[in-house]
């Protein structure tokens, strides 16, 4: 099977002498919802922008969907449907012409561009404001916008940089549910996002870009499984005046009405509750103290910033 | 992309050009207009009565062809650096980077909206302008001839120095510093016959003083020129620039890291 996407030893080096890539290896099967995650200056954009032609690379090699991006660089750029990370839209054009504009630059016929700008406004909210210009729209109207103009040459691969930044959850939701659909479709999503509750949701695949390199890269399940504990926090109905022994788990008192406790994934979390209610503490709520994924990216990160001493010269 | 979604690509950017100046004609077809009627009174109905004919016709018919072509040239020159630039500063122009759409095709539809702006603008004044002389056309397949190789070298121009320019005072100093003092002194509003030799010679540098004059034979049938060379001169300066700038958009310069 031709994977959507295919890079080889990617590297890249800016005019500056900064080395953004350090020869990255990546596959991304069709049909995939592939999160490539990594801190801010990790690389993720710029792997984006060679991917696109918007930057170009020092050495390594780019196929998409089997095009070379360097000999077949028309079939591999019609493939591809970006959504960049700050908005681009022309501020003074129409949304409907923006659209049937795009759809121009990919060869396909006016009257065609028109009828699927006109499904993709009516998918993403805003049919109803086609003729207005841009400046007008909302930030989650921009937002919601680009990926309708990522879209309207059908691309097979739509590659998101941070979609949903600056976005309220209610829009943020909708557009989550408007990338299943057309995942399910059978558009392969590559999404990078600092939402990390965003790629645990929607992202079958993950990796993970740190300073230039991959520090991760695997499916979502297997990722989370590594997981060895969980921090939650437990609201109290009555208030503790001090912790009672309860042997057997890590637990710290935030408050006299707060606990926080860490969990083995082998240990449960039943004979916590257990103990707790044999000493007559009642617990009101649950949450985790953070998200998952988030754990687990903060160890993958530090662990690479102390493997390639990042930290120490940071500090030095 | 087929031959067919090449010439979609390049019918996309043209109409997105025209679309754009004839929304904002106010700005960029009324403003030359005003100035050159300004031009035809001031230069031609006031002052131009007391100058005697230049070159055999009346100074007012003098003047007019290089008015026109004055206007041709500040305005193809003015709309591509102005939309390319701004698509480069909003960073819209990205919309057709990523996209399949081969360079030589986004530098024609530049270029050609570039061109047409330059020629509707030369066709009001040339309405205009018949309100203020008695315009004869000598031989119309030079002066339109002419008029297009013209708009397309500033044109040219003007996607050169907007893939330069890095903020808008770079897309002002071009025109303001370069080419006003080289129209102006390019035979618009006198013979170089007129010059002293040492300045008639310094003047025959001015590119712009063979396609002023190459037009003005369209329209009265004399030039300081000849018809050749200015020809010549055009279309070489086109091939050059053409090569430059499509050198420039492979290399994505100022535009690709």
């Amino acid at each position: 099977m031709t994977p959507a996407l295919s890079i080889r030893n990617l590297t890249k080096t800016y005019k500056s002498g900064y080395t953004a890539l350090k020869g990255i290896d990546l596959d991304v099967n069709p049909g995939d919802f592939f999160a490539l995650l990594g801190p801010n200056g990790a690389g993720k954009s710029t792997t984006i922008g060679i991917v696109t032609s918007l930057v170009t690379k020092t050495g390594g090699k780019v196929f998409v969907f089997g095009q070379d991006i360097d000999t077949d660089f028309g079939r591999a750029k019609s493939c591809i449907g970006l959504v960049p990370q700050e908005i681009n839209l022309n501020i003074f054009e129409p949304l409907i012409q923006i659209l049937v504009n795009q759809a121009g630059y990919y060869g396909i016929s006016r009257r065609r561009a028109g009828e699927r700008a006109e499904y993709f406004l009516n998918k993403l909210g805003l049919w109803g404001r086609r003729n207005d210009a841009v400046r007008t729209l909302s930030g989650g109207m921009k937002r919601r916008m680009m990926i309708a103009r990522a879209l309207v040459h059908d691309p097979k691969l739509l590659i998101l940089d941070e979609p949903t930044a600056g976005v309220d959850i209610e829009i943020r939701r909708s557009m989550w549910e408007f990338l299943h659909e057309i995942n399910a479709a059978g558009t392969t999503i590559i999404l990078t996002t600092h939402y990390l509750e965003e790629a645990e949701s929607l992202c079958r695949h993950i990796a993970i870009i740190d300073s230039g390199t991959l520090v991760e890269n695997t499916t979502m399940k297997s990722l989370l499984a590594k997981l060895r504990t969980e921090t939650f926090i437990l609201d109290l109905r009555t208030p503790l005046a001090q912790l009672p022994p309860l042997f057997g788990h890590e637990i710290r008192m935030l408050d006299d009405h707060t606990l926080e406790v860490e969990i083995s994934r082998d240990g449960g979390i039943n004979k916590l509750f257990a103990d707790l209610s044999a000493r007559n503490i009642e617990v009101l709520s649950l949450r985790n103290k953070t998200n998952r994924l988030e754990q687990l990216f903060m160890g993958l990160v530090e662990g690479n910033r102390q493997r390639i001493g990042v930290s120490q010269r940071k500090q030095a | 992309m087929t031959p067919d979604q090449k010439f979609v690509a390049f019918q996309t950017i043209f109409r997105k050009e025209v679309i754009r100046f004839s929304r904002i004609w106010i700005q960029t077809i009324l403003p030359s207009v005003i100035t050159t009627s300004l031009y035809f009174i001031i230069f031609g109905g006031l002052i131009g009565r007391q100058i005697h004919a230049m070159e055999g016709v009346r100074y007012m018919d003098f003047i007019v062809p290089g008015l026109i072509m004055m206007a041709v040239i500040t305005n193809s020159y003015s709309n591509v650096v102005s939309s390319f630039y701004g698509a480069k500063f909003q960073r819209n122009i990205e919309e057709i980077l990523v996209s399949p759409t081969p360079s030589w095709i986004i530098l024609s539809g530049f270029i050609a909206g570039g061109v047409a702006r330059g020629l509707v603008v030369g066709l009001v004044v040339t309405v205009v302008s018949l309100l203020f002389s008695h315009l004869h056309v000598y031989n119309p397949w030079v002066s339109i001839s002419v008029a297009l190789l013209t708009a397309v070298l500033f044109s040219l121009g003007g996607f050169i120095n907007s893939i330069f320019a890095r903020n808008f005072d770079d897309i002002s100093i071009v025109p303001t510093f370069v080419l006003t003092p080289l129209t102006y002194l390019g035979g618009v509003f006198y013979s170089i016959r007129l010059l002293p030799e040492f300045w008639r010679r310094i003047s025959l540098v001015n590119p712009i003083l063979y396609m002023v004059n190459a037009f003005r034979y369209g329209f009265l049938g004399i030039s300081d020129i000849n018809l050749y060379l200015s020809y010549g001169i055009i279309i070489g300066f086109i091939v050059v620039l053409t090569a430059i700038s499509l050198y420039l958009l492979e290399r994505g310069y100022g535009m690709r890291t």
